[in-house]
């Protein structure tokens, strides 16, 4: 288990303060004056350093992308996006972090801001976290009235912090469908290149990145980039927040170190599967869009990027649903398949059409109502949505159920034939009879 | 995708925002550089929504748009789009009942039978117009499933029976306190936790001035090795290697503030 000392967010579980004075008492806005006299460069190269990978997902290394942005401020300036859209299904990291640990997230703008050469930052809210956006405020007003941040501030770097917020669309958590949203249009991604790094917000050089990447920068840069290296296996460093929502006795959020086991996370923080590890049947392991896992492989596998990529899934933003053997998947499937279909947002038509055509067939396989050939038609379907969209919401549709038929095809069988049998001798019945 | 449209009929002609909302506009429309004032749009048609009893009307998007000099389709484009924005009226409390799978695991089918019973079928507005419900995609609150937002307050750890009590409480218009509706702390387990128990970390000691490690000059070797680490050559490593030793959390001992 990783020893509280070694722990980022301190107040995970909001047992004390949010406020300015509790969180310098827990170590924020320690040192960030001299952070901040730092060569960008400098700061780039420290998070390269300690191998911390984007937490949004996507898991590109986060150092690696402050420094695609230009080198020289010309005529346009830079700016910081922070991504705190948090929708995907069974995530619920962020908003911890908002609301019980702001002032990590705006010092870790800050240094961020430096590291791109930014001087403004804008952090995007899902519209859902009302409570979590008012408390991200109060923290910024504070850091304002403290001289923190905004002009000639104490640690010697301009930075504006504006807090924004989306109105309940998943694809805003995709960077372009953010900038898009945050110019006021609707969220639907851009064609990239060019990339938000030459041209973002408002065609202007903007980096986007996961509130979680941000948060942990200022601490990485107090302690030390081999001690955040220190954590973990080899290009999968650090610790990171887990979600484990599903099936087990105590669901909570944890931050853990990454490559802890499946089974030390749930037994040491979630009090075990639900009745017992015997009764586990599949995990997805990062979020509804990465492909689902079966019990006897996910038990003892490392949570980390490299591990769950060759077990074909994904960390993901490391949101871990756990399901037991009570649980129907292909229902699951089918609801997380319903998501994708109201949350495409309707601009390729691969997506657009293949997400609702998924979900109704995985409804009628949730009855049994269909035919065998059509468990091979769905999986061609779901791979022709996959790569053949501006964003990666079509793959993020068509993963989850290549996992379910890759490790269950037997149960869709299994259910297509039961609802068959006594189908199959009332008809012949009936053909008796005549 | 969703296909909303909107209901004219109900919306009347006329729209204006409350005397009390202009501030508050002010202060989303200072967020933005002058000439990018469409970037405001979401928040104010917030506000608008907030001050038409929780639905936008078409006469509502118009003065968003005239506010922001938006062509009207363009803001009509981000009322049909984003699904939060409500284009029919709704009840004094609305509940948005997460359906998505981590809360269907943890029973949120039954919470929408409790909604259909107390309350009737989806966006359907009692008749004391005090409530209505709908089920949205994932919350953000997966590990306090199944849970239900109701107007701006997230309600969590909700079992049939707490969920029921908490609709007949607003009905009768009893105080509710949001969060768990269990003995929980946010997201920590039910039981407690044995992690941040430290006090250490929060006595201030933390506070105290130290030197960064790795300044520049300062460790000019140790740079070399991690940028290795950053693209590594060796193949990772799998699940099925796990006899290899793995790396503790000792090294953080190297550091400063793990010293003191």
């Amino acid at each position: 288990m990783l020893a509280d000392k070694d722990r980022i967010f301190t107040n995970l579980y909001g047992r004390h303060s949010p406020g300015l004075e509790a969180a310098k008492q827990r170590g924020a806005w320690n040192m960030t004056r001299e952070m901040l006299e730092q060569e960008p460069d400098w700061i780039c190269d420290q998070i390269k350093a300690s191998g911390l990978r984007g937490r949004g997902g996507a898991g590109f290394p986060t150092g690696l992308k402050w420094t695609f942005m230009p080198k020289e401020v010309r005529e346009r300036p830079h700016y910081l996006v922070v991504n705190a859209d948090e929708s995907e299904p069974g995530t619920c990291k962020d908003r911890e972090i908002m609301r019980h640990d702001p002032h990590l997230l705006i010092e870790g703008c800050m240094v961020a801001s430096r590291a791109m050469r930014a001087h403004e930052c804008y952090v995007y809210l899902r519209g859902e976290y009302i409570a979590e956006r008012h408390a991200l405020e109060a923290a910024v007003k504070e850091a304002y009235e403290a001289k923190l941040i905004g002009k000639d501030n104490v640690n010697g770097w301009d930075f504006d912090l504006y807090v924004h917020h989306g109105a309940g669309a998943y694809i805003c958590g995709e960077e372009t469908a953010l900038l898009e949203s945050l110019e006021g249009k609707k969220g639907q991604p851009r064609l990239k290149p060019p990339f938000p790094a030459n041209a973002g917000l408002y065609g202007c050089p903007t980096t986007v990145n996961n509130v979680e990447s941000i948060a942990v920068a200022p601490t990485i840069l107090r302690r030390g980039a081999e001690w955040f290296a220190g954590f973990g296996r080899p290009n999968n460093t650090g610790t990171k927040l887990f979600c484990v929502s599903g099936h087990v006795n105590t669901p909570c959020n944890v931050e853990e170190e990454m490559s802890i086991t499946f089974r030390e996370l749930i037994d040491t923080h979630c009090g075990g599967i639900r009745g017992g590890w015997d009764n586990l049947k599949a995990v997805i392991p990062g979020g509804s869009s990465v492909p689902m896992v079966p019990a006897e492989q996910i038990i003892d596998a490392y949570m980390d990027f490299d591990t769950l990529r060759d077990l074909k899934s994904g960390l993901g933003t490391a949101a871990v649903i756990v399901m037991d053997q009570s649980t129907d998947l292909i229902k699951a499937i089918a609801r997380i398949a319903y998501f994708y279909k109201h949350e495409s947002c309707g601009q390729c038509t691969p997506c657009r059409e293949g997400t609702g055509w998924m979900w109704r067939v995985l409804e009628r396989m949730a009855k049994g109502e269909a035919q065998h050939e059509e468990i091979d038609l769905l999986l061609d379907v779901a791979g022709q949505v996959e790569g053949h969209t501006i964003c990666a919401l079509g793959d993020a549709a068509a993963w989850p159920v290549q996992g379910l038929i890759r490790h269950f095809r037997h149960e869709i069988e299994e259910r297509i034939n039961e609802y068959r049998l006594p189908r199959a001798m009332t008809q012949g019945a009936v053909v008796a009879a005549e | 995708m969703a296909v909303r449209r909107f209901d004219i009929d109900a919306g009347g002609d006329t729209f204006a925002f409350k005397p009390e909302t202009e501030p508050k506009i002010e202060f989303w429309l200072a967020k933005y550089p002058a000439d990018k004032k469409r970037s405001g749009v979401i928040p104010l048609l917030w506000l608008a929504q907030k001050d038409n009893d929780g639905w936008l009307s078409e006469p509502a998007m118009r003065e968003v748009a005239d506010r922001l000099e938006m062509p009207y389709i363009r803001v009509y484009e981000v009322a049909t789009f984003y699904t939060m924005f409500r284009l029919q009226p709704v009840g004094r409390y609305h509940v948005q009942l997460c359906g998505t799978t981590p809360c269907m695991l943890r029973g949120a089918n039954d919470l929408k039978e409790v909604c259909e019973s107390k309350i009737g079928p989806k966006m359907f507005v009692t008749d004391d117009g005090k409530l209505s419900w709908e089920e949205v995609e994932c919350l953000g609150a997966c590990v306090n499933a199944p849970m239900v937002q109701i107007n701006d307050d997230y309600f969590e750890d909700l079992t049939e029976e707490s969920f029921g009590e908490l609709i007949d409480r607003l009905r009768n218009g009893a105080d509710v306190s949001p969060g768990p509706q269990v003995d929980r702390v946010n997201s920590a387990p039910i039981g407690g936790t044995t992690v941040l128990t430290d006090e250490t970390l929060f006595d201030g000691s933390l506070a105290k001035s130290i030197t960064l490690p790795n300044l520049p000059g300062a460790l000019a070797a140790a740079e070399a090795e991690p940028e290795a680490k950053a693209l590594p050559e060796k193949k990772p490593a799998t699940n099925t290697d796990r006899e290899e030793a793995k790396p503790s959390g000792k090294t953080g001992s190297k550091n400063k503030e793990a010293d003191e």
